[in-house]
């Protein structure tokens, strides 16, 4: 994962509360032992129709939609299932931001070791930007901060660890593996007991 | 004097290997590591490519649930998957764990089935752990006085490299629930009332502690259940503190210590439990009195209401949507709704009391011509058990399909489905539209009121079973 400092695009609006990992990516293209290629079944059964001819109202299906990278979604996005399916699926869709009210914690925990910017913003800000998904945003992972063009600044709260492993495209596992010492002292300790 | 500790911090300090500060989470030590096949397979290939192998071998256990068969081998001795990739999947698992040395329960195993039944019935789930696999319902093992959740494919394998993982210290909620339960109600019907009150995002950041009278006078089974479907409410995890019925769990447990090893474990065991005085995030009470047996009407486990309660009046935009896609209407309670697909099993309700309860519904009755039911034990053991006590009989008598270990119907990623526009009757955990398969309509239920609605072909009061008892007596 290579480090960002921004994400600057218009947005995508599904208002809907609750939209469960189930509908990020249904359960059945869950059988597969790679990561990549995912994108397409994001969404899946609101994306298509059961004759696989896509269902025209879902906003990712419009073409001025196309290559939005911020989605503006209803309130507890991602709740549900522990699958880091679903952000490998939005990632492949072309997302970079989720921006809601509340977002529920593995899918957070899950989309940032994806480079998928939870944004958690007032639920009245959710709604206000949401009348307005034409407008250049810019989510700014070094200020924690959302801009709109006409000036607004709304701050989002981001973990200082999980900033600089956005920024830097610093990789957790990486920064586990360098604290191997701790790590067997620890065991050293409880197991000697 | 030092501060009272809850039982979750009892647990998460003992395994902090590095404590948090302002620039970077802790890091945790996790005691047992479940995996299956499918959050498994990129974090081995993660590692592969990296030039790692697993750090503890010898914590990690793996079975396979998700992609597997219920029905039993062809006549030709081949396994029925549903899909090639499926069963890749599965011999994709096979492959890992043969190489790093990991111990699998395979097809072929006695003790395979689905991953939270069958880790607590070998006694691998112990008090005091800290225990991880890549699925949400890892919560359920919560049920024993250890620290329980689901991670992602990337953190299962930052647990395979390093057995650690980093987190931020979650809050603390505490559910107390007092009282008796009524005859046709159960850890079932008490979760889903749970879910109803706080809502199916009033755990999200917190660490749930259940206590009161009710819950200790729940047997292991039912604990899980409980905590099984904590993700259910968003929380992190959801815990009992240990006690006698856990000790007497484990005592019969195969992997658990043994001998004067298992008496050191109980006398360490014991310390879990919130000390006096200490203080909750949050706190919610509940009277068991006022639990009813308990359905979902909607999209997601929070819609749960008592099966003789009228579904509420849509207030917002997504229940109006959550109706039209349930064909439900607000104002009717959700008894007398016919039913098409009754489902038995899961990681919430695959165990063997859960068998009994069905048995006890459908022993000298049969199932509504309408309705098609499958009765999936947990776990081979769940499975053997049952059938020695003759359930598999009476399930098969009652015109009901008796299967094979695995996860089937709850996720219907193994070609078990209920079919587009069918309302299913389910004792799993997850009402999403489209969980059992494209177009499915769930309720979510206890086994008692899914096996009485299979009966009678639509939703019904499990109470009426106990009423009729009482005339007869």
């Amino acid at each position: 994962m290579s480090g960002f400092q921004q994400v600057k695009s218009r947005s995508v609006v599904l208002r809907q509360t609750n939209i469960d990992t189930d509908q990020i990516i249904p359960a059945r293209f869950l059988s597969t032992t790679e990561r990549s290629g995912l994108g397409k079944h994001a969404f899946n059964d609101w994306r298509w129709q059961a004759d696989g001819s896509p269902n025209p109202e879902f906003p990712f299906n419009q073409p001025a939609n196309a290559d939005r990278k911020i989605l503006l979604a209803g309130r507890n996005f991602g709740c549900g299932s522990s699958r880091e399916h679903a952000p490998w699926a939005l990632v492949d869709l072309g997302l970079r931001a989720i921006v809601s009210s509340e977002i529920a914690d593995i899918f957070r925990n899950n989309s940032l070791k994806n480079g998928l910017v939870p944004v958690v913003l007032a639920e009245a800000d959710v709604q206000q930007l949401m009348e307005r998904p034409d407008d250049e945003l810019v989510v700014d992972v070094a200020a924690c901060e959302l801009r709109t063009p006409d000036g607004r600044a709304y701050t989002f709260p981001l973990d200082a660890f999980a900033q600089t492993c956005l920024l830097e495209g610093v990789d957790e596992l990486g920064y586990l593996l360098a604290r191997q010492a701790d790590i067997e002292h620890y065991e050293d300790t409880r197991y000697a007991q | 004097m030092s501060t009272p500790r809850t039982l979750f911090d009892k647990l998460w300090d003992a395994h902090v290997v590095s404590p948090e500060s302002s620039t970077a989470p802790a890091v945790l030590y996790i005691d047992l590591h479940l995996i299956h096949e499918v959050t498994s397979p990129q974090a081995f290939t993660e590692l592969a490519a990296r030039g790692l192998k697993p750090r503890r071998p010898d914590r990690t256990k793996a079975t396979m649930d998700h992609s597997t068969p219920t029905l039993p081998a062809g006549a030709d001795g081949k396994l029925p998957y549903y899909t090639a990739a499926a069963e890749t999947q599965v011999n994709t698992l096979a492959r890992n764990c043969a190489e790093h040395g990991i111990e699998l329960f395979d097809m072929n195993s006695d003790h395979r089935g689905i991953v939270h039944v069958i880790a607590p019935e070998l006694g691998f789930t112990q008090p005091g752990m800290t225990i991880v696999c890549g699925d949400s319902h890892t919560s359920t093992h919560g049920a024993f006085g250890a620290l329980a959740f689901g991670i992602g494919t990337s953190e299962v394998g930052h647990v395979l490299a390093t057995q650690c993982l980093l987190q931020r210290k979650p809050r603390s909620m505490a559910i107390t629930v007092d009282g008796e339960l009524p005859p046709g109600v159960g850890a079932k019907d008490v979760i889903l009332h749970i879910i109803g009150v706080i809502g199916v995002n009033g755990g999200t950041g917190h660490v749930i502690e259940y206590r009161g009278s009710t819950i200790r006078a729940m047997d292991m089974e039912q604990r899980m259940t409980l905590c099984n479907m904590s993700i259910e409410a968003g929380a992190r995890a959801g815990m009992v503190a240990p006690d006698e019925t856990t000790f007497a769990w484990l005592a019969k447990a195969p992997r658990a210590p043994k001998g004067e090893a298992f008496e050191a474990a109980v006398q360490a065991w014991r310390e879990l439990q919130s000390e006096e005085g200490a203080s909750f995030d949050s706190d919610v009470r509940i009277d068991a009195a006022d639990i009813r047996p308990t359905l979902t009407w909607g999209t997601h486990p929070g819609t749960a209401i008592a099966v003789d309660r009228p579904i509420p009046a849509a207030t917002d935009a997504a229940a109006r949507k959550a109706l039209d896609y349930m064909h439900l209407d607000a104002g009717h309670a959700l008894a007398g709704t016919p039913v098409d697909v009754v489902f038995v099993g899961s990681c919430t309700n695959g165990r063997l009391s859960d068998m009994r309860a069905v048995a006890s519904v459908l022993r000298d009755r049969h199932i509504a011509s309408r309705v098609r039911m499958l009765v999936v034990p947990g776990s081979e053991q769940v499975k053997r058990e049952a059938e020695a006590e003759g359930i598999d009989a009476i399930v098969r008598a009652a015109g009901a399909e008796w299967r094979e270990p695995g996860c089937s119907m709850c996720i219907a990623m193994n070609g078990d489905l209920v079919a587009p526009g069918q309302l299913a009757v389910s004792t799993s955990n997850r009402n999403f539209e489209g969980r059992q398969g494209p177009g499915s309509r769930t309720l979510l239920a206890s086994p008692l009121s899914a096996a009485w609605a299979a009966v009678n072909g639509q939703v019904s009061d499990p109470r009426e079973l106990f009423a009729a008892q009482k005339e007869v007596a």
